[in-house]
């Protein structure tokens, strides 16, 4: 046991307490709970030493869910941060389902940073899972309803696939102690597949375009930041360096732009943008070096903060219009100039544009390619880079805030929600100025400098030779209301009428043989009935004589035997 | 391609956008100043020259190529256009295949 700490408790319990006494705090007083809780808990994160603190007795186990590391404190500052930013930005989310869930649902996500054996970080996923559903829900839609439920599905599945692996891991090591492990067992491929279901990855990518953008305006903010965050803080504390991961991370991030291009939904854009993101820190993760791993995890950092921004433009922009499809936005830099501003700076961010946040930290993971000599790898990620602005840094702002005059004024959303936009700005510009405070706390010394001329003359030929492109080809991105079939199809389309077959075959096979089953035992019956019923050969009573002659033949036979 | 749907449901704000005629069916002199003409000829001609100059800072920065590629001349400039090019066109192709109505799903 380490250093004593005042309150050993995991900080991920104040999270979930406040958003379940949610519904009982008065209106009034919820603006105060909302941000306050969240401030306490990022303190509460930081004065938490390095170093195991609590100790549970569980089934011949010790559950150690208070454990932090160099990594916990990265992604735990930034989880806490997202939740008290985004609950200031939804303080006028009338639905209080919604924002409990939220909150329970950033609590599991520090939970899982905090835990130091397998059975821990299995609960505080699985808390994940149900209220990230719940938060889909509460947009009270049909479609909202219905995406979280396939939503639901494919996180349960992957539950289900991470609990086998945690167990055949726990049967073959004897511990269960959240260490780095290399897929070599049985266990250790299910516990990967498991997490990387929740990162987004191959062939299950579908779940998060499909559902992330049917929450409410301010659901999707909250949604964009926990769940693949917390894969990949998994995947950096017990995966790194696995080979596999720097392929799936390449799909990822192409999946992400080739999608991401063809989509109408400017929410479905940045979720599609997110499993390119995190496809970059995938990669980072299997790259395995010093350098990609802290690009891993500051990536996240950033990441988290500039694409909850970009959520933010978006979800004001719904907030304020009802909608959300390009083909009926633009113009509306004129009226919403906050918005449009914040939104601006996001996608900068995200685009890696040196003076922002996303420039310090994803060029340390194409820096780990370069390191190890991958060209291919390295050429992907610098082609997946101009991409990114492609898709994101310049699609977004263009089709919703330029591109044709619909006629729509509306206005900057409410004060909270602007303030929220500010803040998230001012992050992803500070950090981008200012890059030492963040590499001061990621898990590896850094022993890496952003700002050399040669790197920032790059970085704008990559990134204004990415815009000249989209101008050049603008007539090829014109907008459509189409939507493009996924993976998801499979369990869409035909596998429901597969399993409606399948059900169809099963109950006719159960008739048949429940029917023949019938025949057979009433055959039985008759034939018993006939010799044993009430009128059957053996029930008939008999006449004296026909006794008499049965009772001597006995005799005579007892006779015979015993006869000496 | 529509322009408007035909019912929109109200925003959570609690009431509809307010519309004016959009900038495009206005007389020149009316439109945002970012939008007119002339501006958009402007921005078009200050990038080409900020994009070209941007190239010709190569013939005095030498980063550390890693490859031989990324050391060719203007390498991010062109290599960054391409594969744009080729992300774009690949996602068009790709789209004539997988691309439905919106209304797919709901039916």
């Amino acid at each position: 046991m380490t250093p004593e700490v005042a309150l050993p408790l995991p900080p991920a319990l104040g999270l979930i307490a406040l958003g379940l006494l949610l519904p009982l705090i008065p209106r009034p007083a919820r603006p105060l709970w909302l941000v306050g809780g969240p401030a306490l808990v990022l303190g509460w994160v930081w004065l938490i030493p390095e170093g195991s603190h609590l100790a549970l007795p569980f089934l011949g186990h010790v559950l150690e869910p208070l454990r932090a590391t160099d990594l916990t404190r990265v992604f735990a500052t930034v989880f806490s941060l997202m939740a008290l930013v985004g609950n200031l930005f939804a303080l006028r989310q009338k639905s209080t389902w919604e924002l409990a869930a939220a909150n329970v649902y950033a609590g599991g996500a520090i939970g899982v940073t905090f835990a130091g054996d397998l059975i821990s970080l299995f609960v505080f996923w699985e808390v994940m899972a149900v209220a990230s559903a719940t938060v889909i829900w509460s947009a009270a839609r049909p479609a909202a309803y219905r995406a979280g439920l396939r939503y639901l599905q494919v996180h349960l599945l992957g539950g289900v696939i991470l609990m086998a692996g945690i167990i055949g891991h726990i049967m073959d090591t004897g511990s269960i102690a959240f260490t780095a492990m290399q897929p070599e067992t049985v266990a250790t491929w299910l516990i990967l597949i498991g997490v990387l279901i929740n990162a987004g990855a191959p062939p299950l990518t579908a779940w998060l375009p499909d559902a992330y953008p049917e929450a409410s305006f301010s659901g999707t903010v909250f949604l964009s930041a926990f769940t693949t965050k917390t894969a990949v803080y998994v995947l950096i504390a017990g995966f790194p360096g696995t080979q596999i991961l720097i392929w799936v991370g390449m799909y990822m991030v192409f999946y992400g732009i080739i999608y991401a291009l063809l989509e109408n939904d400017m929410r479905r854009i940045l979720a599609y943008s997110i499993i390119n993101q995190v496809g970059f820190m995938v990669c980072g993760v299997g790259i395995g070096t010093e350098m990609a791993l802290n690009g891993a995890a500051s990536h996240a950092f950033t990441h988290i903060i500039y694409k909850a921004l970009l959520l933010m433009s978006a979800g004001s922009v719904f907030y304020m219009t009802g909608r959300t499809k390009c083909t009926e936005l633009g113009g509306l830099f004129r009226s919403m100039p906050l918005t449009c501003t914040a939104g601006i700076i996001g996608a900068l961010a995200i685009s890696s544009f040196p003076l922002t946040s996303g420039f310090i930290s994803k060029s340390m993971i194409a820096q780990g390619a370069a390191d190890q000599h991958m060209a291919w790898v390295w050429m992907g990620l610098e082609a997946a880079s101009a991409g990114v602005f492609l898709h994101a840094g310049i699609k977004f702002p263009w089709f919703v805030f330029f591109q044709k005059d619909r006629g729509l004024r509306p206005k900057d959303p409410p004060l909270n929600m602007k303030v929220a936009m500010v803040i998230f700005s001012a992050f992803c510009l500070g950090l981008g100025l200012f890059p030492q405070p963040l590499y001061a706390i990621l898990p590896f010394p850094v022993d890496y400098v952003p700002y050399t001329t040669a790197h920032v003359v790059k970085q704008l030929q990559l990134l204004l030779f990415a815009g000249l492109a989209f101008f050049v080809l603008l007539p090829l991105m014109k907008r459509t209301e189409t939507l493009s079939l996924d993976w998801d199809w499979l369990y869409r389309r035909p596998g429901p009428w597969l399993a409606g077959r399948a059900l169809a075959l099963i109950g006719a096979l159960y008739d048949s043989l429940t029917g023949a089953g019938r025949h057979l035992l009433a055959r039985l019956f008759t034939t018993l009935e006939r010799g044993h019923g009430p009128t059957g050969t053996l029930a008939r009573t008999w006449r004296v004589g026909n006794a008499a002659v049965a009772v001597m033949v006995l005799l005579c036979l007892y006779l015979a035997i015993y006869y000496r | 391609m529509s322009q408007t749907p035909a019912t929109t449901p109200l925003p959570e704000c609690g009431q509809p956008p307010p519309t004016v005629t959009p900038d495009h069916e206005r007389p020149e002199a009316e439109r945002h100043w970012l939008v007119r003409p002339t501006t958009i000829r402007r921005l078009w001609w200050g990038s080409g020259i900020g994009l070209a100059l941007l190239v010709l800072l190569d013939l005095t920065v030498h980063g550390h190529p890693h490859f031989g590629i990324d050391g060719t001349f203007g390498f991010y400039g062109w290599y960054g256009f391409i594969s744009c090019v080729a992300m774009v066109l690949f996602a068009k192709g790709l789209g004539y295949a997988l691309k439905r109505k919106d209304t797919y799903y709901d039916a």
